[in-house]
């Protein structure tokens, strides 16, 4: 039968067979669970018993959660904070290392270094510096110049951005890095052409590198969006006692569904949050995608 | 390699796999499950190693996983005919475990419960249904009062007894600088430890009242006791007199091991860790005792059962198995290897083990000692952080902060033995 088919049709046979793999991939390694988690939504199961069908219990009970609604509102803080911090940082930076010459290598491996190192031994590393004296960094540097402390993890309202800037610093590297390639990508003789006419340095930046650099902006704000709703390493491991605290304040969702699964072993509600989280994720990198394409 | 030679390989390969299947008709192979924790995988080695030197028929291998992979593997495995046929579980899970038809009672010949209520602690019950038991612990452990022996030294107080001198001993090693910032506590405190076990079950039974009721199924705290246990547990970090502060050097046991604790309440787990702490010099004492001599304690093991996996004559051996890590001599193993309490008063209360000045303490601890049934361990421990949370950083009343968590709790319980799988 392979033998009377066009060269064409052979051509599409054997595509299809490579593309068979991936595909088989998907299915039992992505498609599959997320098919399961969305039944086990609608399910009671403690992970050892048999699950029950309990149709939209979990859904009720996580809309009249209030740790739901304050962690979904912690979840947004941190996209809403640390997406447009994160991007004017890294364009600040890219755009200046961009002109720099000297020692740029260099600078440029600095800036990368975080991104590289593991964000446990990060989150760590900085939950000791906001340490209250006598132990903490910053605190014993305001302490010896007479200043009180600051509460940076044991504030309900301080501890998130104490939280959230490490995690901002950490991906500076890769957006300074993208940034960077963005701005290269733009033809040299747009800024000569616009140097004869003699504009303004801001008419320059305002018309030519930022439309220009609108691919980058919406791959780096898609991308860092996700992040920063998915954000989980560095509270966990900065809060680690008391995971998400204090008083939830610093708690994201993807911490709930974890302490939920893992720790009260509630695995249809964490489902439950799982799906919510799946379709907030759906719902913000479709407006992005929309907001940022076309114009 | 030439034809033959893998033909020969081959001929080779499956009389070997031949000799391997006949040692094992000869040998009963049971398996045994616990969590990785090193001191753990040990004394049990040497427990499989002394039950195997004693019955020669019968080979006990053990596997270990992290704790985090513990629970899902064990409930995959059993329902479709692997794993362990002795188990290991937190007696926390008791319920799910039963519920799950996961494990099946040990058998009432061997292990009569009229016996075991002789000769195990009071608290090994919670294990028991009806005539049953359901799982039986080699070793508990209990709280104590670790102390810093050079502070104490530098501060001339002795090691307290009552909860006055508690009081007065850490205010005597409590140091602050120019600016008032602590910098040395006299006690640590800190709902994240175990701090959250001493006001439950210690404290609030020390004032008069009993944390649950219903068999730990209806919280009984938000009256006068608990609100006299949990103003006097905040009388250590509040006020300029305090002689703690919450997160001081971000744990309670890193502050102690830093030697920048006096006081530390603490289980009996934590004595390998201090024993590796380079210059520190630490004793431990019972928890203190009201004015009229009140002492309670809180107590926590672990357990072991025979699974429903285990049938014909891998149960039999699991049983023996079961009689061997229950006996008096695994308990000392374990108590000199881990450094867990012996479960049973027989060995715990040897004038040997009793007058250890480590051990001495927790031991003397298990006579009073009770043992929460938690629902969710992690859950309702949040709930005694957030408890004081809300009065360190948003300033609520005793009271008020007392009722919410009392609530809380009660959800917690109610949703735990109301759901369909329990």
């Amino acid at each position: 039968m392979y033998r009377n088919l066009t060269i064409r049709q052979k051509q599409i046979v054997w595509a299809w067979a490579f593309l068979a793999i991936p595909i088989l991939f998907y299915t039992v390694i992505r498609f599959y669970p997320t098919g399961n988690a969305i039944l086990i939504s609608f399910q009671d199961w403690n992970l050892l018993g048999d699950r029950t069908w309990t149709g939209f219990d979990n859904y009720q009970k996580l809309f009249a959660d209030p740790v739901f609604w304050k962690v979904f509102k912690n979840t947004f803080v941190y996209l809403l904070i640390g997406t447009p911090v994160s991007l004017i940082i890294s364009f600040v930076i890219a755009y200046h290392l961009d002109q720099v010459r000297f020692m740029h290598g260099f600078l440029r491996m600095l800036y990368f270094l975080p991104f590289m190192t593991s964000a446990v031994a990060m989150a760590w590393v900085w939950r000791w510096f906001y340490q209250p004296v006598p132990v903490g960094l910053f605190n014993n540097a305001l302490a010896s110049i007479g200043i009180p402390q600051f509460p940076f993890l044991q504030s309900t309202t301080w501890a998130l951005p104490s939280v959230l800037a490490p995690a901002v610093w950490a991906g500076l590297g890769f957006q300074v890095i993208i940034f960077m390639a963005g701005l290269r990508a733009i033809p040299r003789s747009y800024y000569e052409a616009a140097r004869i006419d003699g504009v303004s340095w801001w008419t320059v930046l305002w018309e030519i590198t930022l439309p220009l650099l609108k691919p980058t902006i919406v791959f780096i704000v898609v991308f860092s969006s996700i992040g920063f709703l998915r954000i989980f390493d560095h509270v966990f491991n900065m809060t680690t006692n008391n995971p998400g605290g204090p008083l939830n304040s610093t708690k994201p969702l993807v911490l709930m569904i974890y302490e939920t699964a893992f720790s009260a072993f509630d695995m249809g509600y964490a489902a439950a949050q799982t799906v919510v989280l799946f379709l907030v994720l759906l719902v913000v990198s479709l407006i992005q995608l929309r907001i940022l394409r076309d114009s | 390699m030439s034809f033959f030679n893998v033909k020969a390989l081959a001929v080779a390969t499956a009389t070997s796999a031949a000799a391997l299947f006949s040692t094992a008709a000869e040998a009963v192979e049971i398996e045994y499950w616990q969590y990785f924790f090193d001191a753990r995988v040990q004394a049990m080695e040497t427990l499989i190693e002394n039950f195997q030197e004693a019955n020669p028929d019968i080979t006990v291998k053990m596997t270990h996983f992290p704790y985090a992979d513990y629970r899902t593997k064990v409930a995959a495995a059993i329902p479709a005919g692997e794993g362990p046929d002795v188990v290991q579980l937190f007696y926390g899970w008791l319920n799910d475990y039963v519920a799950a038809d996961l494990i099946q009672p040990l058998p009432a010949d061997v292990f009569p419960a009229s016996k075991i209520d002789e000769e195990f602690f009071p608290m090994v019950q919670a294990m028991k249904d009806g005539d049953a038991y359901w799982a039986l612990p080699t070793a508990v452990r209990s709280l104590a009062l670790f102390y810093n022996e050079r502070l104490l030294e530098e501060a001339g107080v002795e090691p307290p007894t009552t909860l006055d001198e508690m009081i007065a001993a850490a205010k005597a090693m409590t140091k602050r600088d120019g600016a008032g910032n602590l910098t040395q506590v006299g006690m640590t405190a800190g709902m994240t430890a175990q701090d959250h076990h001493w006001w439950r079950e210690g404290l609030i039974r020390q004032f008069g009242g009993e944390p649950y009721v219903d068999d730990y199924q209806t919280v009984n705290y938000n009256n006068k006791a608990g609100l006299e246990a949990l103003n006097f547990y905040a009388s250590l970090f509040s006020g300029d007199d305090a002689v703690s502060a919450i997160g001081f050097m971000d744990e309670p046991q890193a502050a102690f091991k830093a030697g920048r604790a006096g006081l530390h309440i603490d289980g009996s787990f934590r004595i390998g860790s201090l024993n590796n702490t380079r210059g520190l010099k630490w004793g431990v004492t019972e928890l203190p005792a009201t004015a009229d001599g009140t002492r309670s304690n809180y107590s926590s093991y672990w357990v072991n059962a025979i699974t429903t996996k285990a049938e014909g004559e891998k149960y039999d051996a699991a049983v023996k198995f079961m009689e061997y890590v229950t006996s008096d001599e695994a308990m000392q193993v374990w108590l000199d290897v881990v450094g867990e309490l012996p479960a049973k008063p027989s060995v715990g209360l040897t004038d040997a083990n009793s007058n250890d000045p480590v051990f001495g303490p927790f031991i003397k601890g298990l006579a009073y000692a009770h043992t929460t049934k938690f629902a969710n361990e992690s859950g309702q421990r949040q709930l005694m952080v957030e408890m004081v949370e809300r009065m360190t950083l948003q300033g609520m009343s005793a009271e008020d902060s007392l009722a919410i968590a009392a609530e809380a709790e009660q959800k917690i319980l109610d949703e735990y033995y109301n759901s369909a799988s329990n």
